[in-house]
């Protein structure tokens, strides 16, 4: 027997793949009375894609029909591929079946643009509501806006949803309006400060009355596409770094392009190497993370992020004049600046230090990477070869390991040595 | 303070009977008798060379709770929530590493809990963090099956001892539904009847402990479901990216065996 639900499930899933973001973080909802499910603060990945990336919620789109001809989506209108369309019945199920069976957080639903902007978008928010007024869906919900949807639409959306999120895909305009003709920054921006200013107002709200609805309580985010068009990473970063100053954005991916139509002559013929997107992720993680500013980074004369080394261990050759750190002595912060030292280890560290001098062989135990660290810090028995003594170029050399050099740049898979 | 016990002539050994009370007890034992043991045995271990004594500690729920209140007074819950941690993984050693943790809590008087450089302190924590990890992982890849009965059954056997840590979870996020998770590995599990989760042992030969369901026994539909979870799972997979060896380090191959979207169906 043919499960026709199944390939609509395969084809639209398909669909989906390519948007990045999974996080299902941001919000803690403890089960009640009558209702399916809680949401945990922390989103739980419940199973890791052979490409290893995590599978936290079922990720799908509504329909991948589309009336938008993107160069850089499979679902543009001019591919030939199988469309399919659910009912809303058919997704609500799903959603509540494999929720109940451990296997997803809850859903992320995205769509094709049918019709126009707010036909769709009112469909998307139909699945909502039906989830959460009629199943009494508790689980988490991610939905994504449609670029140019009204401000009424995305508020209802605001109400159901745990997150919105809308793609910028490209950085800078010129190159948006030149991939996709449809599209502009406004059509995009306008409904990113709809959802802000809707999350800035329920929280106000609820300051003042307990029961005040919420708004997308996880807040919001984007996505950028890196390496179908010429933005640097510098330009790539800054603006990531504006977006983080809404107190509502909470993620920016950054999503290697996939030549999948390679027939587009607008597009490159090659994808980005894997490394550069991991940068770039390593690069947003120390802003958000490590107290970094963007310009420290990248800046005028390094506008794009060194591929063999990490951002941090790139910042900390650049600025000799920073070490070594006094591991005994200096604040958290700069403790954090040393590379092969991560959040864990640092606060370890100053934990530790109120009691005992802190000596290379328990910084071991405490999970630094004294290969990477010893050039940078100074602590009681460590011999004085640091960065300052070599010169940041032997330091280099040395940190890129033989290995490191025969890795293909598609095989990286640390997030951070010591994270 | 270290005088106190030791004598370096013997060896002594305690023998308990491996539960978290008895630890205490051995530790309640230590005090009175002045002796602290070097290495603690279960009920069936043949006693090693070169003892000097051996002490047969009797659990008793009344000493266990004087030590737990005595530990109370000195450690946060978190730092109690950590030894049970590293009680319940069950690793070789980690029983008498908890008998010296806890000794040292009572044996001086500025808290130890942050003295990382005693390897002690810090073995313990990571030990811990280790556990919690496996409870993580626990409930990542639980899996429930959708019995015939409108029930629900998940089969688990993690490295460490971690069902009962992860029982919050479930009886949180599936509060509205009755589920049975069961450990294959330790065989026992907990029953949850829509009130409480309850601890139970299943008969031997009883047709759960394969760990899936056989056709009689799940619901009409559930065939259905795990297909068409693994049919996404397949479609979610970028495949000019394979990364087999990332892959198998998040979702190490031991959980495999009852994911759904790891099987190969007919
Ligand atoms: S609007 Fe969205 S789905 Fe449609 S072609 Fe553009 S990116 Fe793809």
């Amino acid at each position: 027997m043919k499960d026709s639900l199944r390939e609509k499930l395969e084809i639209l899933a398909e669909s989906a793949k390519y948007d990045v973001s999974c996080a299902s973080s941001g919000t803690t909802r403890k089960h009640k009375n009558g209702q399916i499910g809680s949401a945990h603060g922390w989103g739980i990945c419940h199973s890791f894609t052979e490409d290893g990336r995590c599978v936290s919620l079922l990720k799908i789109m509504l329909t991948n029909y589309c009336i938008y001809d993107c160069a850089y989506c499979i679902n543009r209108r001019s591919n030939d591929l199988r469309r399919a369309t659910f009912t809303i019945a058919e997704l609500v199920e799903l959603t509540v079946e494999f929720y109940r069976r451990n296997y997803i957080e809850g859903l992320f639903l995205s769509s094709g643009v049918i019709r126009n902007p707010d036909y769709t978008m009112e469909r998307l928010v139909r699945v909502a509501r039906q989830l959460r007024e009629v199943e009494h869906f508790n689980g988490y919900l991610h939905l994504k806006s449609i670029p140019g949807a009204s401000r009424e639409l995305v508020a209802k959306a605001g109400r159901y949803a745990d997150r919105l999120s809308i793609n910028l895909e490209i950085a800078k305009e010129e190159n948006l309006k030149r991939l996709a003709p449809e599209k502009d920054h406004a059509s995009i921006f306008r409904p990113m400060s709809y959802i802000s200013q809707g999350f800035l107002e329920s929280a106000e709200d609820r300051r003042r009355l307990r029961h005040a609805p919420r708004f997308a309580p996880a807040g919001q985010s984007t996505q950028m596409i890196v390496g179908a068009s010429d933005e640097t990473d510098r330009e790539i970063l800054t603006l990531s770094s504006t977006l983080y100053t809404r107190p509502s954005m909470k993620r920016v991916y950054y999503s290697g392009y996939i030549p999948i139509n390679d027939y587009d002559r607008r597009l490159p013929t090659q994808q980005p190497p894997l490394a550069r997107e991991h940068r770039l992720y390593q690069a947003d993680w120390l802003m958000r993370f490590y107290g970094f500013r963007s310009n420290e980074i990248v800046d005028e004369r390094y506008p794009n992020l060194d591929l063999e080394i990490d951002p941090k261990l790139s910042w900390a050759l650049r600025h000799p004049e920073c070490f070594p750190v006094d591991i005994n002595r200096a604040d958290y912060e700069l403790i954090l600046r040393v590379p092969g030292i991560g959040v864990k280890s640092a606060q370890l560290i100053v934990t530790a230090r109120r009691y005992h001098r802190v000596t290379a062989s328990m910084l071991r135990k405490m999970g630094v990477v004294m290969k990477r660290a010893q050039y940078f810090l100074q602590c009681l028995e460590l011999p004085a070869l640091g960065i300052n003594e070599l010169n940041p170029r032997i330091v280099r050399q040395r940190l890129i390991t033989p290995a490191q050099r025969r890795q293909s740049p598609n095989q990286l898979t640390l997030v951070f040595p010591n994270e | 303070m270290m005088n106190r016990f030791s004598n370096p002539t013997q060896t002594a050994v305690f023998r308990y009977d491996k539960t978290f009370e008895g630890l205490l007890c051995a530790l309640f034992d230590a005090y009175v008798r002045h002796t602290f043991p070097e290495q603690l045995i279960g009920p069936e271990e043949p006693i090693p060379l070169f003892t000097q004594q051996i002490h047969e500690v009797l659990t008793r729920t009344e000493a266990a709770e004087r030590v737990w209140k005595g530990l109370k007074r000195k450690l946060g819950s978190n730092v109690r929530r950590m030894l049970v941690f590293a009680w319940l993984s069950e690793e070789e050693g980690s029983d008498t590493l908890l008998l010296r943790y806890m000794r040292k809590t009572f044996d001086t008087p500025a808290s130890i809990i942050g003295v990382f450089t005693d390897s002690d302190v810090l073995q313990v924590k990571k030990i811990a963090q280790k556990v919690a990890k496996e409870k993580e992982r626990l409930i990542q890849f639980v899996r429930f099956q959708k019995a015939g009965d409108g029930s629900y059954f998940a089969p688990v056997s993690p490295l460490y001892n971690v069902l009962p840590l992860s029982l919050g979870y479930f009886t949180d996020r599936f509060a509205d539904q009755r589920w049975l998770l069961y450990d294959t590995k330790r065989r026992y599990g907990y029953y949850y009847d829509l009130k409480q989760p309850l601890e139970v042992t299943l008969e031997e030969d009883g047709p759960l402990l394969e760990g899936w369901l056989s056709d009689d026994l799940c619901a009409a539909d559930e065939h259905l479901f795990q297909e068409r979870w693994k049919s996404y799972f397949q479609a979610v997979t970028i495949r000019e990216r394979l990364h087999p060896q990332l892959h198998r380090q998040l979702m190490p191959r031991r959980f495999w065996k009852y994911l759904p979207e790891k099987q190969s169906y007919q």
